[in-house]
């Protein structure tokens, strides 16, 4: 395959940056789009050139850590697939390319395709836990778990943090990753003590990072590569103005990275 | 130092709430406005009658018109105040972006939302204080007469305007920018609310769908039915 990529290039966060374009040949249909970008990094590299620098890790879809946008689609054109599971069948020869990182004032560009992910952290830090002791692996199943409630939770856990949910939002808002975060441990038992919480100071430090709020697009829904459902964002937003109402604690102000 | 505490209106949850809140009220007013106005094809002793039967309910019509006015205010302020945060949280746009869930309607919530507030003000300048009536604003008719009731002739204020196609063109835009508008904010609202439950999502939609449908047909119907000659002044 024969493409003309347009790669965003950045030297530095706080830089301008902007598209630099290189054409590629002979790629093969069967390389994945991470693959197709290290043979471009290889002819880069070649020339004497600085290799695009992009975040990967498992390449096997599960860790979370790769992600660009691809013709104005976050991990690109098919669904439920994070950007290392893409393969360029999905694409045709002679395409042309437009290769962007997630953009958000809360994912300052660290350089070219990465960015820094740090507020997902600071967000969990801020109430993604839970403080009961669950004791050793063989008492994992002490507190028996109905199938429903499992399942809801686990669907919410698949969430793996790429940031696709941000970088497809038209306000680049993070509600769907907390909500993720909070369905998944307030669904459980486990998860009870810290519910009210939770919902607020993750809440508090989503707002606090600079994030977007939710206008109801379903774009992050779309693009999610392990399909966390907008129910969960309604579930949040349920915890969260049923802990403020009720609250006896006043929820202190949080400072974004 | 004192550490800073947030309440509902701090938090992005707690903004969206109140559009969700303030918007639900404003979809039950232009239900109601609708329903009543629909006694226009009645005919005119119908349409004066219960404008005059309005005006006589006394602090309950100012006790109404504070919670209006009161809910466009919060659904303003909150429109605003979300409308800044989230054009602040991408700084660098996109060069390319697609879009592959999202609606017409989602996405021109905030142009609807500015053209149906000019709209209101046209409409009270209008069929409120009178401004630009064909011939002026009616007195109600003497005692004795069809529509005959203390005040303005609502009934002959509404035919002279629609019969005026720049007047019933205005009237018909917003009414389009309202029922896309409505669509959104109507299913938009629950999901802001924390309603949402997979058995009845679907049902959700279609009942915003409804609703919008049954408003922009109801008050469509009524310059429509004048231009078509179909409402007219009686006599």
């Amino acid at each position: 395959m024969r493409l003309t990529l347009h790669v965003w290039r950045q030297k530095k966060s706080g830089d301008k940056g902007a598209f630099e374009t290189h054409k590629v040949e002979n790629i093969s249909a069967d390389s994945s789009f991470l693959e197709m970008l290290d043979v471009l990094n290889e002819e880069i590299l070649e020339k004497g050139g600085e290799p695009v620098a992009f975040d990967h890790d498992c390449r096997e879809g599960i860790c979370g850590t790769c992600g660009m946008v691809v013709n104005g689609m976050a991990h690109g054109p098919q669904a439920l697939t994070t950007t290392c599971q893409l393969h360029m069948r999905k694409f045709k020869d002679g395409d042309e390319l437009w290769i962007e990182p997630w953009r958000a004032k809360a994912f300052p560009v660290l350089r070219d395709l990465v960015v820094d992910r740090g507020a997902f952290d600071r967000i969990i830090q801020a109430g993604g836990f839970i403080s009961a002791k669950s004791g050793s692996a063989p008492d994992a199943n002490e507190i028996l778990v109905g199938k429903t409630v499992a399942d809801q939770a686990m669907d919410a856990a698949a969430c793996i943090g790429c940031g696709a949910c941000v970088a497809a939002c038209p306000n680049a808002s993070a509600m769907l990753f907390t909500a993720a975060k909070i369905t998944h441990l307030g669904v459980l038992p486990q998860g009870q003590p810290e519910r009210d919480d939770r919902a607020r100071n993750m809440v508090a430090q989503m707002d606090a990072e600079g994030f977007g709020g939710c206008t109801n697009h379903g774009e992050c829904a779309e693009v999610c590569p392990k399909g966390i459902s907008l129910e969960t964002i309604a579930r949040m937003n349920r915890d969260f103005l049923k802990a403020m109402v009720i609250a006896r604690e006043p929820l202190a102000a949080r400072t974004g990275g | 130092m004192s550490v800073r505490t947030l309440t509902l209106a701090d938090t992005t949850i707690g903004k969206k709430a109140i559009m969700a809140v303030s918007g639900l009220v404003l979809l039950g007013f232009v239900l109601v406005h609708m329903a009543g106005n629909l006694l226009v094809f009645q005919g005119p002793a119908a349409l004066n009658g219960y404008a005059d039967g309005l005006r006589k309910l006394g602090p309950m019509l100012w006790i109404a018109r504070g919670v209006l006015l009161a809910a466009v205010a919060a659904h303003v302020w909150a429109a605003v105040s979300l409308y800044k945060a989230n054009e602040q949280a991408r700084p660098v746009k996109y060069h390319v972006q697609h879009t592959a869930a999202t609606t017409y309607a989602a996405k021109t919530m905030r142009y609807g939302g500015v053209i149906i507030l000019l709209f209101v003000l046209y409409h009270l300048a209008h069929l409120t204080f009178g401004v630009g009536i064909p011939g002026g604003h009616a007195a109600a008719p003497p005692a004795g007469m069809p529509g005959s009731v203390s005040g303005t002739d609502v009934f002959h204020n509404v035919v002279v305007s629609f019969q005026n196609p720049a007047i019933t063109g205005i009237y018909v835009l917003a009414q389009l920018a309202l029922a896309l508008h409505l669509y959104h904010g109507a299913w938009s609202f629950m999901q802001t609310l924390g309603l949402s439950h997979p058995r009845y999502n679907g049902l959700r939609v279609k009942l915003a769908a409804a609703y919008a449908t049954v408003i922009c047909v109801g008050n469509l119907s009524m310059p429509i039915a004048v231009m078509a000659g179909l409402v007219k002044l009686q006599g």
